[in-house]
């Protein structure tokens, strides 16, 4: 009996073992984003998980590699997406594959948390023959100091969104008259914002993002359009130093508090509670907003088909606006419309355990074929020159008005802690606790903590 | 002594290491991301200056706004709220049994060990402004809708904590009263006492130092739970930020470490006193027996 028992147990772990043995030679890659099926970013786990990954790993069957590709979805928001990166690639762990936005990438490298392409799979990265249409602008998405870390899914601009019902209904657009909104300046933006107000008292005329809760989208969708319709950036290039204290602050603060506070224009409660961005775009769906500014991705996915917040005809009722500056020519180096942009896209875990074939899988989704299935769910505007924005005319048009005008943030270590204080100080003056005086007072005080007072302007 | 080695090594490994760990770290400017998480540096006491900084700590989103904060909340939650309503209820149902009594018991109970993450999202609904169970009642009353969580997060938070953590004071005063020898109570209803009398003078004295347990342990939990950080986040304006909510923002909002860590070493100093207290009012009850 007992020596039945021996052999039933020899005979086991031999299975287990060739079980084992045939599992090892399966290579799993993970990815991960902040992206979630009939949620935020839907189409890009469509693309990833309906297209290119069965395709990559029939590609990889055909070379004779068994590869499964998993994506890990993440449904919270972008400041915890960047937490839970920290705490994983500091305990070399995480997916091998993750889905990163560009200017998290000089806070990361400072303290080597990431490493650019070329450390992580050796120098046969530049072997590659694509990288002809990728352009350098492009690389610098997720690069610094002339280092590529990844692949950009694209760049994006920032404009005003605009409900065409409602500015119809209200009688600043004639009913079917095809004609479009632009505003000049601040008072002909803040002008309209106040006629609203009066005709449709329930509906919010003017979003603009303020306050932390928001995170880097105050900084991006609402600090950025504001202060450079003032005529400076937050970061002057040239002498390399921070704005502490300049009349263009004070300016845009006092925008910020004729929007929130003085007239309320905006509502002040819908940037400050928790879920404060999901909220928006529940007004703005629902045609409680009349007018957000928001970057394209807001166009192209928050309001897309699909979408949680999506608008059903959303081609004949969200049109959309450049953001004027102050008045016609004052704005960033004297223009009279402003932009920004950013971009998000993928980089390479450090600790992946198959560098190899996560920048084959990475190769294989930026190629031209996989793209251009990526333009067919998301027409935008993508990372090479050989993928052009088709389908959708509204994008092609964003891109064609804004990328002449744009900018970007400077690509430091210290931004992220910079660009916080920002929303602080919107926040103070949107809550009503301080002045713009008193806002910018105490943003200039936390400026000089974090990059020394050798390192600001104050004007 | 080597008895005593496996316990003293589990404290070394789990409590002593860490503890002095967080004392090291608070001295330095460890961060996870940024330059100085590659080379962390000594900076002696700048962590606590900052954190005491008198022009601006009592600024919302610093040190002294959450001390305040907190201080509201424990004393709202716990010290008037949780223990009376406890022992209120504990004496209501004193020696009588009966449905009602098991349904509050257990009622009560259930709101104490409901996860917190499920617990938290039905107070979301809860207090919603415009669709929460709690306006609805309000409205049906003829009383005014009230924002929650903007106008009055402070006092949100406050009637939540109250909600989850009563059971326990009820528990341990209804054992307390249990404990009561029934005689007590049969030679007072010979001697003809009211209920005030009964109340003064055999209640009263008999659970007084489970009041004084019962206080410092609810105190302690208060001050350190988090729980209502998932309601409102400490917001809006860092107007129901507590201590536990400012700690975890400057520790993983920036992943500043070394800053996160003097705010723990300071709390833990606070958490101290809470339990030498509790500690003391135990070694006076012995004494006192």
């Amino acid at each position: 009996m007992r020596r039945l028992f021996g052999h039933l147990l020899v005979g086991l772990l031999a299975v287990t073992l060739v079980g084992l043995g045939l599992s090892a030679e399966t290579i799993k890659l993970t990815v991960t984003a902040r992206a979630v099926r009939g949620g935020v970013n839907a189409l890009l786990v469509q693309w990833l998980e309906d297209v290119v990954f069965p395709a990559f790993e029939k590609w990889m069957k055909e070379q004779g590699k068994d590869v499964e590709v998993e994506f890990i979805q993440f449904g919270g928001t972008d400041e915890a997406l960047k937490e839970q990166y920290a705490l994983d690639l500091k305990v070399g762990r995480g997916a091998d594959i993750m889905g990163f936005d560009g200017f998290w990438i000089p806070e990361f490298d400072a303290a080597g948390l990431v490493k650019p392409l070329d450390e992580i799979v050796g120098p046969a990265v530049w072997e590659w023959e694509d990288w002809k249409y990728i352009p350098p602008s492009m690389r610098e998405i997720l690069g610094y100091k002339g280092k590529v870390y990844g692949l950009p899914l694209g760049t994006d601009v920032r404009v005003i969104f605009y409900r065409r019902d409602i500015f119809e209904k209200a009688g600043i657009i004639p009913a079917g008259s095809g004609l479009r909104w632009q505003p000049r300046s601040w008072k002909e933006l803040l002008d309209t914002a106040r006629y609203l107000k009066k005709v449709l008292p329930d509906v919010i005329p003017l979003q603009i993002n303020a306050g932390t809760q928001m995170g880097e989208a105050t900084t991006m969708q609402g600090w950025f359009m504001v202060l450079l319709g003032t005529g400076i950036h937050m970061y002057d290039f040239e002498s390399g130093k921070w704005y502490a204290k300049h009349p263009g602050i004070l300016e845009a603060l006092n925008f910020y508090k004729t929007v929130y506070i003085d007239e309320k224009l905006g509502d002040a409660r819908t940037q400050l509670i928790p879920g404060a961005r999901a909220r928006t775009f529940e007004l703005f769906r629902d045609g409680k907003i009349a007018m957000l500014v928001e970057g394209d991705w807001f166009w192209r996915s928050v309001l897309a088909p699909g979408s949680e917040w999506a608008v059903p005809n959303r081609n004949e009722v969200v049109d959309w606006a450049m953001m004027p500056a102050k008045e016609p020519g004052a704005g960033y180096r004297g223009q009279n419309f402003v932009t920004i942009s950013g971009g998000t896209g993928f980089i390479l875990n450090p600790n992946t355990k198959h560098p190899e074939e996560a920048w084959a899988l990475m190769r294989f989704a930026f190629s031209r074929e996989m793209q251009l299935e990526f333009q067919k769910l998301q027409p935008r505007i993508r990372a090479r020159t050989d993928v052009p924005v088709t389908g959708d005319p509204v994008m092609s048009e964003m891109a064609k008005a804004l990328l002449p005008l744009t900018t970007v943030r400077p690509m430091l270590p210290g931004y992220p802690k910079i660009s916080y204080e920002a929303q602080l100080m919107t926040e103070r003056v949107v809550a009503g606790v301080m002045s713009p005086e008193e806002a910018m007072e105490a943003y200039a005080e936390a400026l000089k903590e974090i990059v020394g007072p050798e390192n600001v302007i104050e004007e | 002594m080597a008895f005593l080695a496996p316990a003293l090594l589990f404290i070394g490994v789990f409590l002593l290491f860490p503890f002095i760990w967080v004392l090291i770290i608070s001295f330095t400017d460890t961060a996870l991301t940024g330059p100085s998480a590659a080379n962390p540096s000594f900076v002696g006491l700048e962590n606590y200056h900052r954190l005491f900084a008198p022009s601006r700590w009592m600024r919302a989103g610093e040190f002294g706004n959450a001390l305040r904060n907190t201080l509201f909340f424990v004393l709202g939650s716990a010290i008037l709220g949780q223990a009376p309503l406890g022992l209120l209820i504990a004496l209501a149902f004193h020696r009588k049994k009966g449905l009602l009594r098991e349904i509050i018991f257990s009622v009560a109970t259930m709101a104490w060990i409901l996860p917190d993450v499920a617990v938290a999202f039905a107070w979301i609904a809860f207090l919603d402004r415009d669709f929460g169970t709690l306006n609805a009642v309000l409205g049906a009353l003829g009383a005014k809708a009230i924002d929650w969580y903007f106008d009055k997060p402070l006092v949100a938070i406050t009637l939540f904590n109250i909600w989850r953590g009563t059971a326990f004071s009820m528990l341990l005063f209804s054992a307390a009263l249990g404990n009561i020898p029934p005689s007590y109570w049969e030679t007072a209803e010979v001697a003809g006492a009211t209920a005030w009398q009964r109340f003064r003078d055999i209640i009263l004295p008999l659970i007084l130092p489970h009041f004084l347990t019962d206080l410092i342990l609810i105190t302690l939990w208060t001050f350190n739970t988090f729980t209502p950080y998932l309601i409102t986040g400490g917001g809006p304006f860092f107007r129901s930020e507590t201590v536990s909510m400012y700690t975890y923002r400057v520790a993983f909002k920036f992943l500043e470490f070394g800053r996160g860590a003097a705010v723990a070493v300071v709390m833990m100093a606070i958490n101290f006193v809470l339990a030498t207290g509790y500690l003391l009012s135990l070694r006076r009850r012995r004494a006192w027996r």
